[in-house]
């Protein structure tokens, strides 16, 4: 495989940016944001850390990332081609597709009876993991740093240890009639 | 070094099937060797941490099919470790199911009366609390309220949790940290230590061949301790009697495996895979209304927004429980709780959409959503492909993450079912503005489930079975599978209690089998704790289970 060139990694970040955002969406990181789509408030998927992720090895998706980039592309270039959408202003191909041309991609790549779909529901994968539970790093250090997934799920916080105790879990009082044939040791009869 | 290992009983995999086999022959004084595929952990290592490489991940798998996933556990202990504890018997008419074979699929011998002797020796050995409204989790004390709000029953869930010493934390699947949890780790398995078996973790089986004088010589290979897609060499142990309970979606790999040195299999190897119907639902609930409806209140001003709080599932609904009901249409729902990380992603927005600005805003609701857990009566759709390199998955990540080859095209019946299901928790949850439901997709990773069955099932016929009504494999004499493998088909509820209690029955036949082979083995062990009285229960049954 040719060497890298810092402009290749760049464009192969944007356009995996490009599709974690269409996983879960996030407001722009700056005016000129290309990746991130900007259809949504808050961090999304690349805040939460899905770049970091993804390059981690220990996800075993990290030696085909190149792959991935080059094959989003190769797509977007033919769906921009089929619907006449404007590409080639500096961007990968898919970066300058819009959300909705982003997201209709991704329905596309990863519907049942897609070939490459194993690989387009993998990486989408990681890049929900990044936001939903912070997968590549400790919990409580992301909790403590803002974390925009764990955060804005509401997440409760650990003990000073680390652990999590709930000291209120019920509300204390039977709910329901139990069902007439439930055994002495609470078995359906 | 030419000298080969021996062992008198090699048990492959450590959870319920292989723990209870292991501390029976071992305390009736047989040598067992066990050998366990991951790692060995102990309660302080359990971590709340969902980080890449944190207990979490090392102890627990997900193996991706075509049309099925599975979840299951990967670690000394197995999925008595990872799983949520839920503890029931089944219903006494899953033991007459015809299934997709249109006649009784379970052997002659066993009916729920026959297996209640060996349901009380499981409940004797690993405690079991019947939980008290005390103990039902805000999550399951809401369920009951919208049961009971749309004219239903619901049931607290028997559950294998000490319910003084649980804190609700909700990380079950990491393993108890607490030791509230009683897992195998607890009971069985020190029992088994005890009486002088042996545990190897991070030990995976490959396959079986048999050596000249009848015995049989398991072929292992050692797999790195974090880093699971490296391995660290091979080994052989030959022993007389092979227990397999690697967990129903890799005993029938390990056989199959096999099949080139110790002969053809029996066509129900690696056939008749039940998910044992299991699907998910989403709630995601109007706070003002669980509050106006239902009049509930945590007595802080929230009605609930309490998905992270609680120990798994502690309620169900057991309306359709019902033995007069055709087969397809009796299925429970259960309350459950799913972590995140594998447990956002399949959940579908109101919109249909598993990814998004709409899912971006359910995730955002995430403390208010409430997931129901269906138990349907599948069709044993599933079938398994030939076996991988090694193990039962080609391994994507270090650890967690890998591709089988397992397939499961559900047929009519079970899609009937489950949209059956579907329906009724949509009734009931949707009822005057209560929540929205919409089911988890199949689409992604097809169906999923954390109760892999019958891959390798006991039965009466051999065709359709792979195991005798003494989990023997038929026309392999002294190979044993005693794992969720051996359960028929599905249970309608969750199955470890069956499980166990199969195990439990399974024992003499092992020991009689081991003694016909030159062991001086004998059966008739108390429970780990010394308790006698489930072995007295069960004593009428067991002269009959050791004659061949």
């Amino acid at each position: 495989m040719a060497p890298q060139t810092p402009d290749d990694h760049e464009h192969r970040t944007t356009t995996l940016e490009a599709f974690a955002d269409t996983i879960i969406p996030g407001e722009k990181r700056s005016a000129g944001d290309r990746a991130v789509a900007g259809v949504s408030r808050g961090g999304g998927a690349v805040q939460a850390g899905a770049i970091e992720l993804l390059e981690w090895d220990a996800t075993g998706i990290t030696g085909g990332l190149d792959d991935f980039a080059a094959a989003l592309n190769r797509h977007a270039a033919a769906y921009a081609a089929e619907h006449g959408i404007p590409t080639g202003d500096g961007v990968p191909p898919f970066v300058s597709l819009p959300y909705e041309d982003r997201a209709a991609m991704v329905r596309w790549l990863t519907a049942p009876g897609h070939p490459e779909k194993a690989l387009w529901v993998s990486l989408a994968l990681f890049c929900n993991m990044a936001y939903d539970s912070a997968a590549h790093m400790s919990t409580v250090d992301a909790l403590a740093a803002g974390h925009p997934g764990l955060t804005s799920m509401g997440i409760a916080p650990p003990d000073a240890d680390g652990l999590w105790r709930f000291r209120a879990w019920s509300y204390g009082r039977p709910l329901a009639d139990v069902h007439p044939a439930t055994t002495e040791s609470g078995s359906p009869a | 070094m030419n000298s080969v290992e021996r062992t008198d009983v090699l048990v492959v995999g450590t959870g319920f099937g292989g723990a209870i086999a292991a501390y029976h022959l071992a305390a009736g004084g047989a040598k067992v060797v066990m050998l366990e595929r991951g790692p060995w952990l102990s309660s302080g290592e359990f971590e709340h941490d969902y980080k890449l490489g944190s207990s979490y991940t090392r102890i627990f798998d997900f193996v991706v099919g075509d049309g099925m996933s599975v979840l299951g556990g990967n670690c000394v202990g197995g999925g008595s470790v990872v799983y949520f504890a839920a503890m029931p018997r089944a219903p006494r008419f899953v033991f007459e199911r015809r299934g997709s074979i249109h006649r009784r699929m379970w052997p002659a011998a066993i009916d729920r009366d026959t297996l209640e002797p060996w349901y009380d020796r499981v409940e004797e050995s690993i405690p079991i609390t019947k939980q008290g409204w005390d103990d039902v989790s805000y999550a399951g004390g809401l369920w009951a309220a919208a049961c009971r709000h749309a004219g239903r029953t619901a049931n607290p869930v028997p559950a294998a949790v000490d319910t003084s010493t649980c804190v609700n934390c909700n990380w079950m699947m990491a393993g108890c940290r607490f030791d509230a949890k009683q897992s195998l780790l607890l009971n069985y398995l020190p029992a088994a230590l005890a009486h002088g078996a042996e545990i190897r973790p991070l030990h995976e089986v490959q396959s079986i061949s048999r050596n000249a004088d009848g015995d049989y010589r398991v072929h292992y290979t050692r797999v790195h301790d974090e880093d699971y897609r490296q391995t660290e060499g091979t080994g052989t142990i030959d022993a007389k009697v092979i227990v397999l309970a690697a967990g129903a979606a890799a005993t029938p790999v390990i056989l199959q495996r096999s099949e080139p040195a110790l002969g053809p299999m029996p066509h129900g190897v690696g056939r008749y895979f039940s998910g044992n119907g299991e699907r998910l639902n989403t709630a995601v609930l109007n706070e003002d209304r669980v509050r106006e409806v239902l009049g509930l209140d945590r007595g802080d001003g929230l009605g609930y927004a309490a998905n992270q709080i609680g120990k798994g599932p502690t309620v169900a609904n057991w309306d359709r429980l019902d033995g007069s009901l055709p087969e397809y249409s009796r299925y429970s729902l259960e309350q459950l709780y799913f972590p995140p990380g594998l447990g956002t992603i399949l959940a579908l927005a109101e919109d249909g959409s598993w990814f998004g600005p709409r899912k971006k805003e359910m995730l955002e609701r995430w403390q208010s959503w409430l997931i129901i857990f269906q138990m349907i009566e599948d069709d044993n759709e599933g079938v398994f492909g030939p076996p991988p390199a090694r193990g039962n998955a080609d391994r994507l990540s270090q650890q967690m993450l890998g591709v089988g080859r397992l397939t499961y095209k559900p047929t009519a019946n079970t899609l009937g079912a489950w949209a059956m299901a579907d329906a009724e928790c949509k009734d009931i949850l949707e009822r005057d503005g209560l929540a929205t439901v919409t089911p988890w997709t199949n689409d992604l990773v097809g169906a999923y489930t954390v109760h892999p069955l019958a891959s390798c099932r006991i039965g009466d016929d051999p065709h359709t079975s792979a195991l005798d009504d003494r989990h023997e494999v038929r026309g392999h004499p002294g190979i044993f599978v005693t794992d969720g493998s051996a359960v028929p088909g599905a249970l309608t509820v969750n199955p470890a209690m069956t499980i166990s209690a199969l195990a439990e029955r399974a024992i003499p036949g092992i020991v009689a089998a081991a003694r016909e082979r030159g062991v001086e083995v004998t059966y008739g062990a108390p429970a780990p704790d010394g308790s006698t009285s489930g072995r007295r229960g069960a004593a009428h049954l067991v002269p009959a289970l050791m004659r061949k």
